[in-house]
């Protein structure tokens, strides 16, 4: 046997030619570049946010109220635009989720081949494209024009922005769901409400979750829809359905073009924690998404 | 029984091989009375889109017995065995004609829910499903789906289910874990508890070992002889053996080509032969029968 074996021709395993080693090296060094890359201008931002905003913050800052610009930035601070931010944004994710979640049900469940679904699908695609100063525009000559400014109207514009963004990720979110367990809830005959709401739904409710919280996060930011909608104002307007408000978008907007050092600081504190604000949300977002992800394995 | 006899036949139409006598009648080796008959197809002929994929089959099921659809793939076992809880109305483009009459009520009419067929009816399918829910949620969903909410009830059917599809040792204590952390066996026996959870009329197995090894598949088919005193169970299988092991009857599907000028050739799933499981294995009438069961492709 021993004899046998030391006479058998050893079999090269050895890589052939140096070329797709080469090429592997090459590939790997341009992924590793494009990586950093990518994360110079990230780092930066943070890194510039962070640098100019952390001084500013406090809970002082983060609930005082919005001084005259020429006052150094440890005078008052940008309460009403906070108040303002949670609670436009936090009207505007009332009106978009459930309408955009139900729709992406309605693309993906029910609608099937049937024009409306597809003709909602489509303009769900193309208006994620549109620009969220479009959106600010619309409002503004449907609703701004015939009652005035409010923090409504920028609920309303900031939800024209989430609501596609929740149908497209709802519908992804649901095509995932595999048939195979539609099919196993069916053959225990239940009706396509049970299906949908016993099944399908907790099956992707992370995912549509965390695309829910995405929308949120970004319409947070946005700036442009709110100038047509809020106007904006310095003193806290609890008022939501009237008169002028304001959020923090549009205040780093208006004190960044500020020649006082007060108002400018008070910009990057709103930066900083508008993107708080963002990073606490994809926190949350992550944790539900793990939360749902229990029985996943 | 001529090697022959298949690639004649193949080549006729469709129509003229409608014809071709058909072993539909039960054997009298076999006794069976109307009284038994669960499923009685007849002239079944479905569709998906205007893809004819099985043309006039015609067979009767009988109760407390182990039917097995065996045959090549893409002979339309499946497409069959779903029009019998009525799962084929989920797939949009497909149709059926003729009808199938359950318990001699037709499945088929107007007023028929695919609900109230299903809650009778269940069904076991080729890749386990579980849903991500944990094990008890798994097997309680049925019965909760029914009405049962009381939770010492939902106990109860739980483990009788568990314990019908042999997975209550296996579970027991981690019935609160996720239904995906199964292996493959353990997995479709828990699908199974799951059919059985809602008491079933007939269970419906679609190739429900093809995934698992020998030694999951002879769990299941243990498991199959052990309720069949309970449940009426048709399954499709592509594993000879099996069907030999486990069925008490066998029908034999086949592809029909009809080939057409310009080579539009159609295909559709035809019903060769129907009989004892016996029968169909050691005497075989039909020559692509013989064919198959003897391993010389079908």
């Amino acid at each position: 046997m021993m004899a046998i074996a030391s006479e058998q021709q050893t079999v090269d395993l050895r890589e052939p030619g140096g070329w797709r080693r080469t090429k592997n090296q090459i590939a790997t060094v341009g992924m590793w570049v494009a990586f950093v890359v990518m994360l110079i201008p990230l780092g930066f931002v943070l890194f510039t946010v962070i640098a100019k905003g952390a001084s500013a913050i406090s809970w002082q800052f983060l609930t005082g109220n919005i001084p005259i610009n020429v006052l150094p930035v440890t005078f008052g601070g940008v309460g009403p635009a906070v108040y303002g931010t949670l609670v436009i944004t936090g009207f505007a994710s009332l009106m978009a989720i459930p309408l955009g979640v139900l729709g992406g049900i309605y693309i993906n469940e029910y609608g099937g081949n049937q024009v409306l679904a597809r003709v909602i699908n489509f303009f769900a695609d193309v208006m994620t494209g549109v620009p969220s100063i479009i959106m600010g525009l619309f409002i503004f000559t449907i609703w701004v024009l015939h009652f005035g400014y409010s923090g409504f109207a920028g609920s309303l514009a900031l939800a024209c922005l989430m609501l596609p963004i929740v149908i497209r990720s709802t519908y992804e979110m649901l095509r995932l769901v595999p048939d195979s367990l539609r099919e196993a809830s069916y053959a225990l005959g239940a009706t396509k409400a049970r299906v949908t709401l016993t099944v399908v739904l907790p099956a992707a409710i992370g995912g549509i979750v965390s695309g829910a919280l995405l929308a949120v996060a970004r319409a947070a930011g946005e700036t442009a829809p709110l100038v047509f909608t809020i106007l904006v104002t310095q003193t806290l307007n609890k008022n939501l359905f009237s008169g002028a408000n304001t959020a923090l978008s549009t205040l780093i907007f208006q004190n960044a073009t500020q020649p006082y050092t007060g108002a400018q600081a008070r910009a990057w504190g709103s930066a900083l924690t508008l993107i708080a604000i963002a990073f606490i949300l994809m926190i949350v977002a992550r944790l539900i998404t793990a939360r749902f992800a229990r029985y996943d394995r | 029984m001529e090697p022959q006899d298949q690639q004649v036949t193949a080549n006729q139409q469709v129509t003229a091989k409608l014809q071709a006598p058909q072993t539909t009648a039960t054997p009298a080796e076999f006794p069976a009375t109307e009284a038994d008959k669960i499923f009685d197809a007849k002239n079944l002929s479905i569709y998906y889109g205007s893809f004819r994929a099985v043309t006039d089959v015609s067979l009767s099921i009988y109760q407390n017995e182990i039917t097995a659809f065996i045959g090549p793939s893409g002979c339309g076992k499946t497409t069959v065995l779903r029009t019998l809880n009525r799962m084929n109305d989920l797939i949009p483009s497909a149709r059926v004609e003729g009808d199938v009459h359950y318990r001699g009520a037709s499945l088929y009419r107007r007023d028929v829910s695919p609900i109230a067929v299903r809650r009778r009816i269940g069904m076991v399918f080729q890749k386990p499903n579980p849903f991500p829910k944990s094990i008890y949620e798994n097997v309680a969903y049925g019965p909760r789906i029914n009405g049962i909410r009381k939770k010492g009830q939902l106990d109860e059917i739980v483990e009788r289910s568990l314990r019908q599809a042999v997975l209550w040792d296996e579970v027991k204590d981690r019935l609160g874990k996720s239904g995906l952390g199964l292996s493959g066996g353990q997995a479709q026996r828990l699908c199974i508890a799951r059919t059985l959870a809602v008491e079933p009329d007939v269970v419906l197995m679609d190739e429900p070992c093809s995934a698992l090894d020998p030694i999951a598949t002879g769990r299941i088919e243990d498991l199959m002889h052990e309720i069949k005193s309970q449940y009426t169970i048709v399954i499709v299988t592509h594993n000879m053996q099996q069907a030999t092991r486990v069925s008490d009857r066998t029908a034999f599907f086949s592809v029909l080509r009809n080939e057409k000028p310009g080579g539009n050739d159609t295909r559709t799933g035809v019903l060769v032969e129907y009989g004892t499981t016996q029968q169909i294995f050691e005497d075989p009438h039909d020559s692509r029968t013989q064919a198959y069961v003897t391993g010389r492709i079908g």
